[in-house]
């Protein structure tokens, strides 16, 4: 089933275009990796799909709807979870309230003002904060957490409304590189046994090829290439892409 | 037709000081991200010293060299002030900063008593302006048209000074970006110092050149701080052009407002102030700010209160019912009053601590809760009970209207527009006497007869007000007072969990001014009437010092902010007349000194004891 299907996307800000007709697709299961090097249009694209941006031009679609005019609370609502580069967390609450928050608005309980929060859901929350191993921190305050722990909360909020599509972006920066395997392994796994598609942007390669199914390379703009991680290793233009080739004058002088 | 031509220019002339006070506040908050509240008081204050001395110097020099000295005096006490006060809260959040800068315009107000007196000075009429001049066939003061020359003129003095000295490069690129500005080695404490000088100059000298316009009293400082408060908001926070034309803008929907509705001429200002927030949040020449990243609090997580402390609330309240068999008429009519007022500030700390919106005008909503009890009795002849419905209700239309269009705002435009709406709701029950009384107020307005004893009323304050604040403490603990808190910490986090921060906002909002408006309706039946006061800045200002002394970061400080802040203030009305002085140093000194409150003080002195 495909989860997630761009066609000719496009993106300007008045000026040049950042993203230029890019189009892929994405399947329940699958990783795929975003990568390219810094200002290819990596988080732009993304904050398109996400509907924190708007696109110039392109079709988006999420489990077959379409997602143009779309705000970010409507594209969650389609079944979208996401993650953020530096983590977001309620950080006046505690670990599991944060994941409660999370299914409060799933199971549409945000007009329940008569009863006490803690009686909805707890369980469900408790089973979340198990599936990524954060089960023993339930009753910590948020902001006493170590930054990976956050890191893992925030893939159990974005698990709250059994997500078709996961979005992280740079789901390991700022971890240390054992505690980014542990996360992108454990991410790996819940793809697979929900079939979620999951569609990241890395800077680590490492974390890239051992993980990721399937690579898209973003470069200015436009996705240079299209592949299975053997096949990225071995691309002239994605080497030269990240390398250098020694061709950025001979393209401007030609 | 000449006429109109005339009003517009009177407007035009109007606009000259407004300018200057807005222009004043914009650079400060620009570069210092201060919304200077007391601002207006440096604005009164440029208008005293100019009086005290165009008096004493004669001539033509003496006059206009007044008017510059006593700006340049103002501006003086205003770089001591920033460098003694200032400075310790440019970090603080806004609510802090608001405050403390409040707490300066109600000391101010008390100092000029002091020095000026009570009564309202008339000054000098301006040497070489005394006559008025032929506006095609109308006479037209000459000072006026001098004031028409003036806005311009310090509009392009202020472009040169940003544009072409070196200083004015530091202050445009510090409004851009602060840090990088202290990256680059400038030293930001005298660049924030000149720029609070210049704005207060501004100020100061905007009071100075009202001085052979109008008598200068001791309300020139509010009302002027909230005409800059909508001139900003409309013009746009930060940007002088903008404040320039929102100047113009506000002056002439006055002057024509007062000819469209002679008797709310504000209605006019408020329907283009609404339409301009609709259409460009932001104000006319405003930028949009991105998303806040998610805040760090100091405090523990809140929890509902456990068992002992539930009992402990349990024999407060069982010993507060028996309070009439202990106490006299007189203490029991303060007690009633004191449950009024704790309900009201519970209300708006379920604002400012669950939803981190601080409004300062959330006396609106007690006041209109007020006037809805009044006019129920006196309009429509309501028995008692039906006017305690009938206030909420008013309360809760006013906060469903007002707050539609506060909640497109966040941090200091949320709480400048709440100041503005409650000055509109104020300005309604001062001017539409035939409904409101006016000034007189409305009186006789007594307790039906089966409480009409203290005692008995008292029993219905807390049968009333006991539940309201037992409802508020649910309303935190729900799942929607957690969306509420949601929206506050982390609005990426809150949108990426489908939460609409609006109408979450917006709800939120209606809850804290039905539960106002029920105090107020309760107020009116204690106190027998209702005056304009009942939705003043000063009561709403009250009601986030009771907020602060009780404790942001708590769940349900207010309750005890109330109580000792309105007991201390009950007393302090009692041994001095200048209780207000008092009151501005108790501001100042919480802000600076006490900023957990003294409930947030306890828990953190629990907090120690459980983990030594």
């Amino acid at each position: 089933m495909t989860v997630l299907s761009v066609k000719g996307l496009t993106k300007s800000f008045g000026g040049p275009k950042v993203v230029d007709n890019v189009s892929f697709a994405l399947e329940a299961g699958e990783m795929l990796a975003l990568i390219g090097p810094n200002g290819a249009g990596k988080s732009t694209c993304f904050n398109i799909i996400n509907g924190q941006l708007s696109r110039s031009a392109g079709e988006i679609r999420i489990l077959g709807v379409d997602t143009s005019g779309l705000d970010p609370s409507r594209i969650w609502r389609l079944g979208v979870g996401r993650t953020f580069q530096i983590t977001e967390t309620f950080l006046s609450m505690t670990v599991i309230e944060n994941v409660q928050m999370a299914l409060f608005s799933h199971h549409r309980l945000l007009t329940v003002w008569r009863k006490p929060a803690r009686h909805f859901h707890a369980r469900e929350a408790e089973a979340l904060l198990d599936l990524v191993g954060m089960a023993e921190f339930a009753g910590r305050p948020c902001r006493q957490l170590a930054y990976g722990d956050l890191k893992r909360l925030e893939l159990a909020i974005a698990l709250a409304n059994e997500p078709k599509l996961l979005l992280m972006d740079e789901p390991a920066a700022g971890m240390a590189p054992r505690e980014r395997g542990e996360l992108m392994s454990l991410a790996a796994r819940i793809a697979k046994t929900r079939a979620i598609g999951i569609l990241f942007t890395e800077h680590d390669m490492d974390v890239v090829f051992e993980h990721a199914d399937r690579i898209m390379v973003l470069n200015r703009g436009v996705l240079i290439f299209e592949g299975l991680p053997e096949a990225v290793r071995r691309s002239a233009e994605v080497q030269a892409v990240y390398l250098g080739a020694g061709t950025l004058y001979a393209e401007s002088h030609a | 037709m000449n006429f109109y031509l005339v009003q517009f220019l009177a407007g035009l002339a109007s606009a000259a000081s407004l300018f200057l006070v807005s222009s004043g506040l914009s650079i400060i908050f620009g570069v210092t991200r201060i919304v200077n509240f007391a601002h207006g008081a440096f604005y009164m204050l440029g208008a005293y010293v100019a009086y005290s001395l165009t008096e004493r110097l004669s001539g033509a020099l003496g006059f206009w060299g007044g008017i510059v000295v006593a700006a340049l005096v103002v501006a003086l006490v205003g770089a001591l002030l920033e460098m003694l006060l200032l400075r310790r809260i440019y970090r603080a959040p806004e609510l802090f900063q608001l405050l403390a800068t409040f707490g300066l315009t109600l000391a101010a107000e008390d100092l000029s008593l002091l020095i000026w007196g009570p009564e309202d000075l008339l000054g000098r009429r301006a040497p070489g302006f005394r006559g008025a001049v032929d506006v095609m066939g109308l006479p037209f003061p000459s000072y006026d048209l001098f004031l028409i020359g003036i806005g311009p003129l310090v509009l392009l003095l202020l472009f040169l000074l940003f544009r072409r000295t070196r200083w004015g490069v530091l202050v445009r690129a510090a409004t851009q970006d602060r840090e990088m500005v202290a990256a680059l080695g400038v030293n930001q404490k005298w660049l924030f110092t000149s720029v609070f000088t210049l704005g207060v100059f501004l100020a100061a000298l905007g009071g100075a050149l009202q001085l052979p316009r109008e008598a200068v009293t001791h309300q020139m400082d509010l009302r002027i701080i909230t005409e800059v408060f909508v001139v900003v908001v409309i013009g746009g926070l930060g940007n002088v052009v903008g404040a320039f034309l929102a100047a113009i803008l506000v002056s002439e929907l006055n002057a024509f407002g007062i000819l469209i509705f002679p008797k709310i001429s504000l209605i006019l200002v408020f329907l283009v102030m609404a339409l301009v927030l609709v259409i460009r949040p932001m104000g006319l020449l405003g930028k949009a700010e991105g998303p806040t990243r998610a805040h760090a609090s100091a405090a523990a997580p809140w929890r509902p209160l456990d068992g002992s402390v539930r009992l402990l609330v349990m024999a407060a309240v069982i010993l507060a019912a028996l309070l009439p068999f202990a106490a006299g008429d007189y203490a029991l009519s303060v007690a009633s009053e004191l449950l009024i007022f704790m309900l009201y500030a519970a209300s708006l700390h379920f604002l400012i601590s669950t939803g981190g919106l601080v409004s300062f005008g959330h006396a609106a909503y007690f006041g209109l809760g007020s006037y809805g009890a009044a006019i129920a009795v006196k309009s429509f002849g309501a028995p008692m009970l039906a006017a305690l419905i009938a206030g909420p209700l008013l309360g809760c239309l006013g906060a469903l209207l007002f707050g539609w269009f506060c909640v497109r705002l966040s941090g200091v435009y949320f709480a400048m527009l709440t100041l503005a709406f409650a000055q509109i709701a104020w300005s309604v029950a001062f001017q539409w006497n035939a409904v409101t009384g006016g000034d007189n107020g409305l009186l006789g307005l007594w307790p039906a007869a089966f409480v009409a004893t203290p005692a008995r009323f008292y029993w219905l304050t807390l049968a009333l007000v006991v539940p309201a604040i037992a409802v508020l403490r649910l309303i935190v603990f729900s799942p929607f007072g957690y969306a509420f808190r949601a929206v506050r910490d982390s609005q990426l986090r809150s949108a990426a969990i489908g939460l609409d921060r609006q109408p979450i906002q917006w709800a939120s909002f209606v809850v804290a001014g039905t539960f106002a408006a029920l105090a107020g309706a309760l107020y009116t039946f204690s106190k027998g009437s209702v005056f304009p006061d009942n939705l003043g800045i000063p009561l709403s200002v009250d009601g986030l010092v009771m907020v602060l002394l009780g404790g942001i970061e708590t769940v349900s400080g207010g309750i005890v902010g109330a109580l000792v802040f309105k007991a201390l203030s009950i007393w302090l009305t009692s041994q001095t007349d200048y209780s207000k002085l008092a009151l501005g140093a108790l501001i100042v000194a919480l802000v600076v000194a006490f900023p957990k409150g003294i409930v947030g003080a306890i828990e953190g002195l629990g907090g120690r004891k459980v983990r030594p």
